[in-house]
């Protein structure tokens, strides 16, 4: 569970069943437990009008039990990458009604909310649920890039090599917390680098 | 006193009979200059200086947001009601001068809207006249589904067919025509917006289709301001200024306040705002609440009134004002 902090960082809930007929549920790795843990409160027939996108862990570990829910569609991507282009499609193609379910880890939550966002779903709206790893998706505030799967504190920036402070400091239009160079002062200065994002 | 807004010295500029019972009031400022700038869907609230009496009514503003050189209301005329309507179509010429507020938008577009889907019922659509108008003056995307009573009743249906054709869609009841709520709800693309205005039970209605069929909250918007009705007279005690006060039979708990010379903050005075809010020390009797705001829970706690559209009948009531 994420620790609560400033306002920007985000706080997830707990999957609900939301009204209406179409529900699309995008997940990863532990998040597929989520979506069972929410089908034991959802009503009879529910499944029949979702999707679920899921993006297995490296342990291969939840399809079965996803595809158990018997949803009308069930899809798997090796990554989020990998399935952002079918993601773009049934948003453009979907209708107001149409309910969005992210669960698991933070980095797939704040990227699948950044499309949704982009497709004009409020971000209150939407169903979060976080599971599985605490690693962060950073953006270098000095170079802009993006490096993933940041579990250290500081950490250093996958592109230009800066030492990061890693703020609770987030932004939903990128999808990422903001890294600040830590020690800018004086460059030799290296603060313990301790394992903050298991 | 109204929060954070001053006041517009303005003068009627014209007055225009639009059908049987609905006119149209142009104000212009006195002293010649631009009146503020305002967003579709905004209101002011208009004073009304009868006599002994003074009235404060929100109307909702259907110019174009694009023209600050006048604003324009258009009042339905209400027979059976607290006399508001009645005095503007009665006593209000062109010359008059009168007070305004400043503009307050509670019922604003979501300029993030991939489409603005807006639904209307009767006098309801005059914020959409403003809202129109400044959606097609940025390219927005809208339509517009609009019931009324009659065709002759259809207030402004003509200029906004002429104006935006086929975005356009009437119902009329006495031909039995009647929106395809369900169907319409149902096939809207992603990131449409909603928004509602007229009677309390179109207003209620559409949100209870919308939430049954999937539509987030964030993405509907209604504004209905609830006139204060009448009733009984109650006496009211005002703990914090040590006062005790009558509200008449045609006045509402708000007007009452204010005559006994205590000034709550207010903005809408139709329920919808949310600033008149007031704590309730003791009750003995039954509340009538009439509001927007407060949540189911509030009104049956008894704990709060919005004081510029609810009444009271019972013993005692003690508000801390």
């Amino acid at each position: 569970m994420a620790a609560k902090s400033i306002i920007s960082r985000p706080v997830y809930g707990t999957l609900s069943p939301q009204p209406g007929k179409h529900h699309l549920f995008i997940a990863d790795a532990e998040g597929a437990l989520a979506i069972s843990d929410m089908a034991a409160r959802a009503p009879a027939g529910f499944f029949d009008g979702a999707e679920i996108v899921f993006i297995p862990g490296p342990d291969g570990k939840h399809v079965g039990m996803l595809e158990a829910l018997r949803p009308a569609q069930f899809h798997q991507a090796p990554s989020f990458a990998s399935l952002l282009p079918r993601l773009k499609q049934t948003l453009t193609n979907a209708h107001m009604g149409l309910r969005l379910y992210l669960s698991g880890t933070e980095g797939l939550i704040g990227q699948a909310m950044q499309v949704a966002l982009e497709a004009g779903i409020d971000h209150t709206s939407i169903q979060t649920e976080h599971r599985g790893s605490l690693a962060r998706r950073m953006q270098c505030v000095h170079c802009k890039g993006i490096t993933e799967n940041v579990t250290t504190q500081p950490a250093t920036c996958a592109h230009c090599g800066l030492l990061l402070l890693v703020r609770d400091h987030y932004s939903r239009r990128l999808a990422a917390f903001q890294g600040v160079c830590i020690n800018a002062e004086d460059r030799t200065e290296i603060p313990p680098i301790e394992e903050a994002f298991p | 006193m109204s929060t954070g807004t001053t006041k517009l010295d303005v003068v009627v500029s014209d007055v225009v009979p639009v059908n049987d019972l609905v006119t149209r009031f142009h104000f212009r400022r006195r002293d010649g200059e631009l009146l503020p700038t305002f967003s579709g869907g905004a209101h002011v609230v208009v004073e009304m200086r009868d006599g002994e009496r003074t009235r404060l009514n929100p109307y909702s503003l259907m110019g174009s947001p694009l023209d600050t050189s006048e604003y324009t209301i258009s009042v339905r005329r209400d027979d059976i009601g607290r006399g508001g309507s009645l005095f503007m179509h009665r006593n209000v010429r062109p010359g008059l001068e009168m007070v305004i507020s400043y503009p307050v938008n509670l019922f604003s577009l979501d300029l993030r809207a991939k489409k603005n889907l807006m639904l209307a019922g009767g006098i309801g659509i005059t914020p959409f006249m403003a809202q129109t108008a400044q959606l097609a003056g940025q390219g927005g995307n809208f339509e517009l589904h609009y019931t009324c009573r009659t065709a002759s009743l259809a207030t402004y249906a003509d200029v906004l067919r002429e104006r935006y054709n086929r975005r356009v869609r009437l119902y009329h009841d006495d031909r039995d025509e009647r929106i395809d709520l369900d169907r319409l709800l149902s096939t809207q693309p992603l990131g449409t917006h909603l928004y509602v205005c007229g009677p309390s039970g179109m207003i209620n209605w559409v949100r209870d289709r919308a939430a049954s069929l999937g539509w987030p909250s964030e993405a509907v918007h209604f504004e209905h301001f609830a006139a204060p009705q009448p009733g009984l007279p109650f006496d009211v005690t005002l703990a914090v200024s040590g006062k005790v006060i009558r509200v008449g039979e045609q006045q509402s708990l708000l007007e009452a306040i204010e005559a006994a010379g205590v000034d709550p903050p207010y903005l809408c005075r139709g329920g919808v705002c949310g600033q008149c809010e007031t704590n309730v020390i003791s009750s003995d009797g039954k509340f009538i609440h009439n509001d927007h705001w407060l949540s189911e829970e509030d009104h049956r706690s008894g704990c709060k009134i919005m004081p510029c559209v609810s009444r009271f009948e019972g013993r005692s009531l003690v508000l801390e004002r």
